[in-house]
């Protein structure tokens, strides 16, 4: 009876190991777990990830950026990282208040699914992946296939996400987020879009990501805008190429923050918005 | 694995610490109930409201969101620490109180810790800064600017207050006198204290809108479960199983009976052991639910035929209301102009940060509760009812209350721990989850409103006709009195000849609705300002100048016949924002010339008065005061101090109207056992009316002071260490106290006053005196509306209220500032939905981002039935907010927003309505 269910391991080996051996529930940052638990009991074994240190920080390396995956907000806030992570620490911001920022984790905000997580569309527009690791390996998957639905990804029993994969292909890409919500401070968004714009020394868009969160069970991106942006001048004025027919993938819905179609409505203005912000490189 | 016993070590406070437990426990849990640090506050238990903010390793991060065994090793600093070893946070504790930056104080130790993170870092932050550090801590009742305020100018050394001279207390800004424990964490709130060994209590309750339960075998449960110790029902309650705030109409049991009404009714309660209780699944009680269609909105309440929530109540109409002068359908015949509108407003949660909380005990045959509460007389009376004893057999002990607006003037955890503490003669304590507070307890009533106004050619407002329904839910709560007060006060302040109002209170099977902060009126509001700002227009008269020749004036009558003779202070509010109008529109209007874009600027004004006190009721206060034999003069201080000043405001009455220095008071706080009758604090009524009684019971002591040396009226009094020296012109009297006998409570001489208020019953239309005072005010709002997202943006608010004399003019700022913030949340985005928003991240209430600036103007037209000139403020605050911030949205992009609140997807698709033609 005084035994207790719970775990907080040193190592990421330590951890696929009893995962293998009895599964888990993980805890890592609490800002998802601890709501979620109420005033239930714990009862499940618990695998906390707080006291691992090598998933807590951030690499550079030739090709990719690794961002551990209990890096918090805070963190990403303050590391120095190139201009394309400029969407990513906008939305960091936006995570809660200070007090979420200084706990929550990237890892856990993916790995929670809500198809409202703040960290997903930045993510989704640096093309990043995930790194699940289980007691047999680790293998990668692009997140847009990790979530699979609202509150449902790919992560098997047995495995953690252990880390965010950035590839370093548009280190200087001009990136921004906006977030739609109905009022300042800890707000669950409406809608929010994150853009990343590559462009060549003639200001010519050469590469282009457009993601979407809040407006469908996982955040999307739109690749029929994301085409129509190639080629054309970076500078104010680029909304006018979204039109309602880019955003016809969206399924939002109804809820007590929103009305579906006004989701709709409202997702266009923020997709607009967002690129003659980020064309304009005002942020 | 870890052991439940085995200790987890960290720093608390710069001191080595060990906790034991479940290593995912709740560090705010240790915190308060393992290492007694109860500065730490829980207010939802899900990171949403910030009140158990504390600092790891130097960063501020929500207590409740983090396992004991994440802060092994690692540094831990509560408000307890702070408080002795930050000098950043000594200056803020300073300054809050300089300031008036905590009201209940319930989120302020928070503050303050989440602020001293910041100056730590920036010792000279900007307002962004500031928005930013304390962005995850809600508040309820300030508005945030004064906490802004206080944490931009913490960096000023601290000053030493110079108090006010005697009988200079009334009209200064004196700190409020229960501050210093709000500032530094030490204040007792609800969950804060219970003896050693309480036993725990957690309620069975429906999951189901309207549901037919049976129960299982509770006898085996019991005997099968470790640590329980016992199950109530309804057939355990002693007395009457029944309660209400308005006796005639009282009709909610303690514990449901065959059918629960209401999500989230009480229909058992299980007591023992904490840790047993804490650990229980309460889904495996035994028990069985059969679902019953419910009744969720006004139209089937009223559809022939409807299921009855109560059988006594025909109709499903709890009660009607009914004020009518004159003859408004000829003058609407004859007027000139005519408006008309349909409004709606939905149920509005309280959204105290302070879940409900307390604990009771058995005293031989008589009962303790210690709890949360603004009514503890009503609550004393209801309690013995239900165990069936005499009122004296029930003593209620209110502890600091964080927030209450309202809703804590009806019973929550009271009965069911006063019947669990009475049948097992232990201490029995209960705390309301988040998310039990937000689904059971009372709520602003949900409104439908339809009214009609007339102008004449020359734009004087000739008649109104105006009806509502509002949704009471499933018992009766206030339901009586918003149906009463609403139909009295919708005319506005204003002459208005020809007037009928009417209303009903109607039941579904919702959870109760009851007070919030103004009874109806500010619903009402919504719907009769922004009509008389369509009448302005169609008259073709500035909306601000069509309400100034409008207003109410002295002598003039009231839609009930009543005639104010003096401080009809409505005119005086209006004609002071004159000024900020003109301003105002010259800006908005040059920002919509000059700005292409989206964002178009408005400006909205809206008026209101309010009755102080009950509606045609007597509701006296009793005041009383004693002088010791040491000379310190003693206050029996009855009117719960919910945040809002009463134990400030009623000393410095009590110290002008004595002649005494505001440091020469103790003050004892309410205590059914030692204070006095002061009534509930609600209806806007303890300056005016307990102080009225404190002011009386105060001359009467100056009295019996100077008749000890026959001294003139105009002596001065000094008191000194057992002694009392009466300076009568120049001679001075010295009275040793010791030689005065001693009366069995205490003192050489003791004073008690009683104040009523004076009114009169209204007749059959309504009309009579429902009030013997009124306070009125008005209400400017700047806006910013985004046409493409519908999202709206207050940039400022200027309110002009009179209060007929400022007691504390930095508390009353606070008043009006906390009162824009609730104004603010339901214009813009409060809507509760019974079983889907029971929570404070999908509830949304105003943070300290969304607050504008607030420049207040106090207008002292003083009545002559308050203390001093005093009306009271508490509610008038958060009338205006709402109707003037819509009118602002229509100046701004020419939308009428009629159902509020205006979310951004109401805003955007009334703006694409009006475009589509």
């Amino acid at each position: 009876m005084n035994e207790v269910r719970y775990l907080r391991p040193r190592s990421i080996a330590e951890v696929t190991d009893v995962l293998a051996r009895r599964g888990g529930r993980i805890l890592a940052g609490g800002t998802d777990f601890f709501p979620a638990q109420g005033e239930k009991p714990v009862t499940d074994l618990v695998v906390d990830l707080s006291g691992i240190r090598d998933l807590r920080k951030i690499e550079t390396q030739s090709d990719h950026y690794r961002i551990g995956a209990c890096t918090t907000w805070s963190q990403i806030v303050a590391e120095p990282l190139p201009r394309c992570f400029d969407a990513l620490k906008l939305a960091a911001r936006e995570v809660g208040a200070i007090q979420i920022q200084n706990a929550g984790t990237v890892g856990g905000n993916l790995c929670n699914a809500s198809p409202a997580a703040d960290g997903v569309p930045p993510l989704l527009v640096l093309d990043a992946e995930v790194e699940l690791t289980s007691k047999d390996g680790a293998r990668r998957l692009p997140l847009q296939e990790f979530i699979t639905g609202n509150r449902r990804t790919l992560l098997r029993p047995n495995e953690i996400l252990t880390a965010v994969i950035v590839p370093r292909i548009r280190d200087n890409a001009r990136s921004t987020f906006l977030k739609l919500g109905s009022r300042r401070y800890m707000v669950i968004s409406i809608a929010m879009v994150a853009v990343t714009l590559t462009t060549d020394d003639a200001g010519i868009i050469t590469d282009a990501r457009v993601a979407v969160g809040a407006c469908s069970p996982v955040a999307k991106r739109l690749p029929r805008l994301e085409a129509k942006l190639v080629g054309v001048r970076a500078a104010p004025g680029l909304s006018a190429l979204a039109l309602p027919s880019d955003i016809d993938a969206l399924t939002p819905i109804d809820d007590v923050r929103a009305t579906a179609s006004y989701r709709m409505d409202a997702a266009l203005t923020v997709v607009r918005r967002a690129l003659d912000s980020c064309a304009a490189g005002d942020l | 694995m870890l052991n439940r016993t085995d200790e987890i070590a960290f720093e608390l406070n710069g001191r080595d610490v060990a906790a034991t437990g479940h290593p995912v426990t709740r560090l705010t849990k240790v915190l308060r109930e393992q290492l007694g640090l109860t500065g730490t506050k829980v207010g939802c238990d899900a990171g949403d409201c910030g009140a158990c903010t504390v600092l790891i390793d130097g960063e501020p991060m929500c207590a409740c969101l983090v396992g004991i065994a994440q802060v092994e090793g690692r540094s831990v600093t509560t408000i307890e620490g702070l408080s002795q070893h930050s000098d950043a946070a000594k200056r803020l504790q300073s300054a809050f109180l300089r300031h008036g930056a905590a009201q209940c104080g319930i989120c302020t130790p928070a503050m303050i810790v989440a602020a001293s993170a910041l100056i730590e870092q920036v010792p000279s932050p900007n307002e962004q800064q500031v928005l930013d550090a304390i962005g995850g801590v809600l508040c309820r009742c300030t508005g945030y600017r004064k906490i802004v305020a206080a944490i931009l100018d913490a960096g000023t050394a601290e000053h030493v207050e110079i108090p006010p001279a005697a009988g200079d207390a009334v009209g200064s800004r004196i700190q409020r006198l229960d501050g210093i424990p709000k500032v530094n964490g030490t204040d007792i709130f609800g969950a804060d204290e219970y003896p050693k060994g309480a036993l725990l209590l957690r309620a069975i309750r429906s999951p189901h809108h309207r549901a037919r339960f049976t129960f299982g075998d509770i006898e085996s449960y019991v005997a099968s479960s470790l640590g329980i110790v016992r199950v109530f029902t309804a057939m355990d309650v002693p007395g009457e199983n029944r309660y209400g705030v308005i006796g005639p109409f009282a009709d909610q049991p303690v514990f449901a009976v065959g059918e629960a009404r209401f999500l989230g009714e009480a229909v058992a309660a299980v007591v023992g052991d904490q840790d047993a209780i804490e650990a229980l699944d309460l889904t495996k009680f035994p028990i069985s639910w059969t679902e019953l269609p419910p009744i969720t909105d006004i139209d089937s309440a009223l559809k022939e035929g409807a299921v009855l929530v109560h059988q006594n109540r025909q109709n499903n109409v709890l009660v009607r209301g009914r004020v009518v002068r004159g003859d408004v359908e000829a003058a609407l015949a004859q007027a000139e102009f005519i408006v008309e509108g349909e409004f709606e407003t939905g149920f509005v949660e309280h959204a105290y940060i302070e879940p409900e909380a307390g604990f009771a005990r058995r005293v031989g045959d008589r009962m303790e509760v210690q709890a949360c509460t603004q009514a503890p007389y009503m609550d004393r009376d209801d309690v013995a009812k239900i165990l069936a004893i005499a009122p004296e057999d029930v003593r209620i002990i209110p502890t600091s209350v964080g927030g209450g607006f309202g809703s804590k003037l009806d019973l929550s955890i009271q009965p069911f721990i006063a019947v669990a503490a009475w049948h097992l003669r232990r201490p029995v304590r209960m705390v309301y989850s988040r998310i039990e507070s937000v689904r059971t307890t009372t709520k602003r009533h949900p409104s439908r409103m339809r009214a009609r106004a007339g102008a004449s050619r020359d734009g004087k407002l000739v008649a109104l006709d105006f009806s509502a329904d509002f949704n009471t839910g499933a018992y009766s709560s206030w339901g009586p009195t918003v149906a009463n007060r609403v139909p009295v006060h919708a005319s506005g302040p204003y002459l208005v000849p020809h007037y009928r109002a009417l209303t009903r209170a109607i039941h579904t099977h919702l959870v109760p609705a009851g007070a919030f902060r103004g009874f109806g009126v500010p619903q009402a509001a919504i719907a009769q300002e922004q009509l008389y700002d369509e009448l302005a227009d169609k008259v073709g008269i500035d909306r601000l100048e069509f309400r100034i020749i409008n207003a109410l004036r002295n002598g003039q009558p009231t839609v009930t016949g009543q005639v104010i003779n003096e401080g009809v202070g409505i005119r005086a509010c209006f004609e002071s924002l004159r000024s900020h109008w003109a301003r105002a529109r010259a800006e908005a209007a040059q920002f919509n010339r000059t700005t292409v874009g989206p964002i178009r600027r408005g400006v909205g004004v809206a008026g209101m008065w309010y009755g102080c006190g009950n509606t045609s009721l007597s509701n006296p206060s009793t005041m009383m005061v004693g002088l010791r034999p040491d000379g310190r003069l003693v206050i029996h201080q009855g009117a719960v101090d919910i945040g809002q000043g009463s134990n400030t405001v009623i000393t410095q009455i009590f110290a002008d109207a004595i002649g005494a220095p505001v440091d020469a008071f103790d003050r004892l706080s309410a205590d059914t056992d030692i204070t006095p009758d002061c009534g509930k604090t609600s209806a806007s009524r303890q300056t005016f009316v307990s102080g009225k009684a404190a002011e009386m019971a105060g001359r009467q002591l100056r009295q019996a002071i100077l008749r000890l040396a026959n001294a003139g009226e105009k002596s001065r009094l000094a008191f000194e260490d057992e002694k009392v020296l009466i300076t009568d012109k120049d001679h001075v009297h010295v009275i040793n106290l010791g030689d005065l006998s001693v009366d069995n409570t205490g003192y050489v001489l003791r004073t008690e006053a009683t104040f009523d208020p004076p009114t009169s019953p209204l007749d059959a239309d309504g009309q009579g005196i429902p009030y013997a005072l009124y306070g009125f005010g008005a209400h400017l709002a700047e806006v910013e509306v985004d046409r493409e997202l519908g999202c709206v943006r207050v940039l400022k608010i200027t309110a002009a209220h009179d209060v007929g004399r400022a007691i504390n003019p930095t508390l009353v700022e606070g008043q009006i500032e906390g009162g824009i913030a609730q104004g603010l949340g339901l214009a813009l985005m409060e809507e509760f939905f019974p079983g889907r928003n029971e929570n404070l991240h999908d509830y949304l209430i105003p943070s300290a981002g969304d607050m504008p600036p607030v420049e207040s103007i106090l207008i002292e037209d003083a009545s002559p039935e308050g203390p001093f000139g005093a009306k009271g403020i508490g509610e008038h605050v958060l009338i205006p907010t709402a109707p003037a911030i819509l009118n602002g949205i229509y100046d701004a992009v020419g939308v009428r927003i009629r159902k509020v609140p205006a979310t951004p997807d109401r805003v955007r698709s009334a703006i694409r309505a009006a475009a589509a033609g």
